[in-house]
């Protein structure tokens, strides 16, 4: 990670076009994932919440 | 004098296209026309979007966030509470994302926000406008739909208040803008407070009080050292504007206001003995750290003297309210021990 970051700081000139690539498809798979992360981690926030906030009535529904 | 830096700042409006194109580093390897520094084609990483949120200003927000939340009478669901502390950092991160898309123009000129994710050619401004703007709505709905929608739209306001009348109107255009801007800054213990309580009551608007009138010394103490990069970006700090002696005067003037309104709590009931003896205490080296500033105004004396003000303030206020929270906790955790 910290040698990504390195990579990222030195100028383009020391970059090859490959390890650009490289270093770009890398970053985009971190945003992607860090994406995701952030939407399961409403949905849960938002399933708990509903959860606590109907508490007990959540058994109190006419079947 | 203020007109003049109106037509100042007008016309660094009008450049910041140039200017942008000017530090646009290479579109050689893929950079969208209009996205500073670009050039590494690489791609922002996640950690320079978490930089664009202000982390420290965020960690300050979430603190006074939740003193406000655990003064409140009342309770509210730890699961519930925890949603609340995050959608108010989230909101707070967003302000900040938008402030560094539109003031980037700026940013890249000055000493303290050269390094910001934009300037750097990290993050393009329009990453940063979406990413600030997803985050803010997000943050509303969550705060408002799970928690209450006093809370969310106390937070919608401190946005609102922060991206479009202190970053887009009063920055840039009056040596007031921090005075008013400020109250952005203070609304966070508010809405921790409307968290529990579903209102607004005198004892929030304490909370907010101290913080606002805690900003200008704070912000000007440190604009007094820093008021050459203010001059040469054309914002209208009041150094620049009203020079360095006036902001001097000034200091004084808000920091023995201040002093009064932190230490209002103990006289109303929000704060114990131990808070009442802290923000004297506080208080009176807060003063004196000002009349310093007011009185040694050459050489490196004086930048000195403005920086320990600038330092103290900080932990002043996180004092101020580590104590409250301190004592507030005790009051929940003390009948709970026995």
């Amino acid at each position: 990670m910290s040698e990504e970051k390195d990579k990222a700081h030195v100028s383009q000139a020391e970059l090859t076009e490959a390890q650009v690539e490289e270093l770009r498809l890398k970053r985009q798979k971190l945003r992607s994932i860090a994406i995701a992360v952030g939407l399961v981690l409403l949905v849960v926030l938002f399933y708990v919440a509903t959860i606590v906030r109907l508490g007990g009535n959540v058994l109190n529904r006419s079947i | 004098m203020q007109q003049g830096f109106g037509a100042g700042v007008s016309g660094g409006l009008e450049t910041k296209k140039k200017q942008n194109q000017m530090n646009r580093p290479a579109e050689v390897l893929g950079g969208q026309p209009g996205d500073v520094g670009a050039g590494l084609a690489i791609g922002p990483g996640v950690g320079d979007f978490f930089a664009l949120m202000k982390p420290r200003v965020m960690s300050l927000v979430i603190f006074t966030a939740l003193v406000g939340m655990l003064a409140a009478p009342g309770s509210l669901h730890p699961v519930l509470g925890f949603i609340a502390v995050l959608s108010i950092a989230v909101g707070a991160g967003a302000s900040g994302a938008l402030n560094m898309w539109y003031d980037a123009d700026i940013d890249r000129h000055m000493a303290r926000t050269a390094a910001r994710p934009i300037p750097r050619g990290l993050v393009t401004e329009t990453e940063a406008l979406t990413f600030g703007t997803v985050m803010a709505v997000t943050s509303v709905l969550t705060l408002g739909v799970l928690v209450n929608w006093v809370a969310g739209g106390l937070l919608a306001l401190t946005i609102a208040f922060y991206v479009f009348i202190y970053t887009m109107w009063l920055k840039r255009r009056t040596p007031q803008n921090i005075v008013i801007g400020g109250a952005s800054g203070a609304f966070p213990p508010m809405i921790g407070w409307a968290a529990v309580t579903g209102n607004v009551s005198i004892e929030s608007i304490v909370l907010f009080l101290i913080i606002f009138m805690w900003t200008p010394p704070h912000f000007w103490a440190l604009a007094l050292y820093r008021c050459r990069d203010y001059e040469r970006v054309g914002v209208p700090m009041l150094p620049v504007v009203a020079g360095l002696q006036e902001t001097r005067r000034q200091i004084v003037i808000y920091s023995l206001l201040l002093v009064p309104v932190a230490a209002s709590p103990a006289f109303i009931g929000l704060g114990g003995v131990v808070y009442g003896v802290t923000s004297a205490v506080l208080g009176a080296i807060f003063l004196w750290l000002a009349f310093r500033v007011y009185r040694i105004t050459e050489g490196r004396e004086a930048d000195k003297a403005a920086k320990q003000l600038f330092g103290f303030s900080i932990f002043y206020l996180f004092a101020l309210f580590a104590v409250l929270l301190g004592e507030h906790l005790a009051a929940r955790l003390v009948p709970l021990l026995g």
